[in-house]
């Protein structure tokens, strides 16, 4: 069996307190998580601030909506087609990663920003950890909630890491090729190739 | 070949620095085992049977003198002095420290290499024609398109996370197929358009493994502007609908096979519709910068078929013969292109030690413009040979034991590295090989075969492309013996109509036996060989059953399927 078999999928223990980064004005923050994740609806109390299950809301809309202030959530499934009647509003769209190598939810975020619209908070919920932020920072997600148990100050740091991108997505919209900086003169060794070629021959 | 701009430096570089804090992060405990494992399987470190194997990239094939030397420097300090060419325009070192790891991707950014995406479920090295913008049957070169797409794919935020890997080809000859073309998940194949445009007939759902497939042309005639476009197309449709429930079910050829060619296309041309004449549309602008890196070199205006090359042949059989097998016909007048063997007796298929790397790079800048390209049949190529210059390296290559005239012969043998490295391995495939190899040696009955493919895996995960083998082995586990299962039939041809995969031909041997059951299949096609006809050719005209009944004298040809050990 080649070696990245499906990992089991990883749900947070229950009563953890996940860790939530978001971008606030173009940088990352630490900040208190004001949603509650309800993931068995049936026992939702039907209060405001609830985070529901995309198909939950979908099927009792009126009383979601009755509810104030509500937000979806989208498991890898899920059509981000489907939750277009609600996102006029609902308050936050999050994406669920089950494990880390699952990357349905990525192409469901650049869905939701760049097809059906969705321009407010966008979160990465589920098994969040920081090597995976900045690719989900690419395709759109603005808040995440960290894994719990993990470095959230490091976790920050992964923003800053790769100076630009080649591609298209939601984050840069454009390529590199179309922003006129893959054309730069060639490069002779960089300063930091040149500080790793100390342990190089 | 390219040249790395600042900011393709850049992203090499970060690369290095983020996975240098991975492997610390991992030493220090704060990424778990399984949680390092995707992440350095995407900086191509693979655990293998005895120690973790780094896979490096060499894009489409084309290497320069000064990389291989790196190689060269790679293998000694860090390795045990060799690499093995694999069949995917990779180099692999089988003997890497994790730690020390960060520090050979350094020396790799040093020279503009890297080992990104070279395995895990992402889309991996892009592979092409090692004879690109030298071969005369192009139509275009395709190293263009493949850096475009090399580089579209590197870090797409997207689609680092699939269902599995996911491999992509270029092909641009009109008569052969020298990248295996149409057994990958994505390929491109390039032509020109009646108004002389470049347009591309997409293909998907190609793939070896324990299901073999050809790939299925999905759109014919794309306008190369939409390269990249259709191809994030055809990616996110994968990605999303791909099955991620069955490690053995989630290649794109299962989905396309599920949907059917049709519906999947549609599918594709959909999701396409939103993307057309989008951001990701290649400009012309883009195409010309990265093409610049591949222009024609300086060619010298020279005689073809010089006096001194025709006195040379004439002269020496020795150096006529590999002529005849070695040596490509160029593009340009007076300029050749040389196959260097890498199916040596007594060395593993693929393999190459860090002095004759060197060695090699010295070859490259006496005789080929400085350049080395990798096949995927393991094989390494100098390019832009002058016709005058071939007997100086025919001389110097012989001395390197890298001149057996072979090429398209039995012995040039694809082989993975088998059970004698790979944990996935069922069977050991370089003992095989080498025992083909003593048994067949005779170059003179070689040459008298003609051209025929033999392939080893040493597992069903088709490493050693054993399924388009016209003769294809296959190392299978028997209640824990080694065992190996022979198909026949297997052909690359041009198109995805001419490819074929090997059928079974019956229960599965012991390594012992091997060489007589190839022996009994090469007595059978040259009794029923017609003329100078191609092995593979006779298998097709007179089925398998002459061979079955030749391989399994003593039993009904119909039982050998009863014993098969089928691995579908």
């Amino acid at each position: 069996m080649p070696e990245e078999s499906f990992p089991a999928a990883g749900a947070a223990p229950a009563g953890a307190h996940p860790q939530l980064i978001r971008f606030v004005e173009g940088t990352p923050r630490l900040v208190e998580d004001e949603w509650r994740l309800v993931e068995a609806p049936e026992a939702w109390d039907g209060l405001a601030g609830a985070l529901l299950p995309l198909e939950f809301a979908l099927a009792n809309e009126p009383r979601v909506r009755a509810s104030g202030r509500f937000g979806l959530w989208l498991s890898p499934g899920d059509e981000p087609e489907r939750a277009v009647p609600l996102l006029a509003h609902c308050a936050l769209v999050a994406v669920q990663f089950p494990n880390f190598g699952d990357g349905r939810g990525y192409s469901t975020a650049y869905l939701l920003r760049t097809r059906y619209g969705w321009t407010g908070e966008m979160r990465a919920i589920g098994e969040v950890l920081q090597d995976q932020l900045f690719l989900q920072r690419r395709v759109g997600f603005d808040s995440f909630a960290l894994a719990p148990g993990r470095d959230a100050q490091a976790a920050l740091l992964a923003f800053s890491g790769y100076p630009d991108a080649y591609q298209a997505s939601v984050e840069p919209h454009l390529p590199a090729f179309r922003r006129g900086v893959t054309a730069r003169p060639p490069a002779q060794v960089t300063a930091l190739s040149a500080t790793l070629s100390g342990n190089a021959p | 070949m390219y040249r790395y701009t600042e900011f393709d430096q850049q992203m090499v570089d970060q690369r290095v620095a983020e996975f240098r804090d991975q492997v610390a992060r991992w030493k220090s405990g704060a990424l778990s085992e399984d949680e390092l494992r995707p992440l350095r399987l995407r900086n191509g470190l693979y655990v293998q049977r005895h120690a973790p194997m780094l896979r490096i990239a060499i894009p489409y094939g084309m290497l320069a003198a000064r990389q291989l030397r790196q190689l060269a420097t790679i293998a000694r300090r860090w390795d045990r002095g060799y690499g093995h060419f694999s069949t995917r325009q990779n180099i692999q070192f089988n003997w890497m420290k994790i730690e020390e790891v960060p520090d050979v991707l350094a020396a790799l950014a040093q020279v503009q290499m890297h080992a990104i995406q070279t395995s895990g479920n992402c889309v991996r090295n892009i592979t092409s024609d090692p004879f690109a913008g030298v071969a005369p049957d192009e139509i275009v070169d395709p190293r263009p398109y493949c850096e475009l797409t090399r580089q579209w794919s590197t870090f797409h935020p997207e689609f680092n996370w699939l269902p599995r890997k996911f491999k992509i080809a270029f092909n641009a000859s009109q008569t052969e197929d020298r990248a295996a073309t149409a057994m990958h998940d994505m390929a491109f194949y390039l032509r020109r358009d009646a108004q002389g445009e470049v347009v591309i007939d997409v293909l998907a759902g190609g793939g070896m493994g324990r299901t073999p497939v050809v790939g299925s042309i999905i759109r014919r005639d794309l306008p190369w502007r939409h390269l990249l476009s259709y191809a994030e197309a055809v990616l996110r449709v994968y990605n999303r609908y791909g099955r991620r429930d069955n490690l053995y079910k989630s290649r794109i050829k299962i989905l396309v096979r599920a949907l059917g060619v049709e519906k999947f296309a549609a599918e594709v041309d959909a999701e396409f519709a939103h993307l057309e004449n989008g951001p990701s549309t290649v400009t012309e602008e883009e195409l010309a910068r990265i093409a610049a890196s591949f222009t024609a070199p300086a060619y010298a205006s020279l005689q073809a078929d010089p006096p001194a090359l025709r006195e040379a042949l004439g002269a020496n059989p020795g150096f006529a013969r590999w002529h005849g097998r070695n040596v490509r016909a160029h593009r340009v007048p007076g300029y050749a292109a040389v196959t260097l063997s890498l199916k040596r007796s007594g060395i593993a298929t693929g393999d190459v030690d860090a002095d004759t790397m060197e060695a090699i790079a010295g070859l490259a800048e006496r005789f080929s413009l400085g350049e080395v390209r990798v096949t995927h049949e393991q094989n390494l190529v100098l390019a832009d040979v002058r016709q005058d210059e071939l007997c100086a390296l025919w001389n110097d290559a012989r001395a390197l034991g890298l001149a057996t005239p072979n090429i398209g012969l039995l012995t040039d043998m694809i082989c993975c590295p088998g059970g004698d490295f790979c944990a996935l391995a069922n069977a050991k495939s370089i003992p095989i090989a080498q025992a083909v190899q003593d048994r067949f040696e005779s170059l003179d009955y070689q040459h008298d075969l003609g051209p025929i493919t033999l392939n080893i895996s040493g597992c069903i995960n088709s490493c050693g492309h054993h399924h388009i083998g016209n003769i294809g082995i296959l190392g299978v586990d028997k209640q824990g013996a080694e065992f190996y299962q022979i198909t026949l039939g297997g052909v690359v041809g041009p198109d995805p109509q001419r490819t074929a995969i090997g059928g079974v031909l019956g229960r599965a041997f012991a390594a012992s036996e091997v060489p007589d059951v190839i022996a009994a299949i090469l007595d059978t096609f040259v009794a029923r060989r017609e003329d100078d006809e191609l092995f593979i050719d006779t298998v097709e005209r007179i089925g398998v059953a002459p061979f079955k009944a030749a391989v399994y004298p003593a039993q009904d040809p119909s039982q050998g399927n009863k014993e098969e050990l089928v691995d579908a």
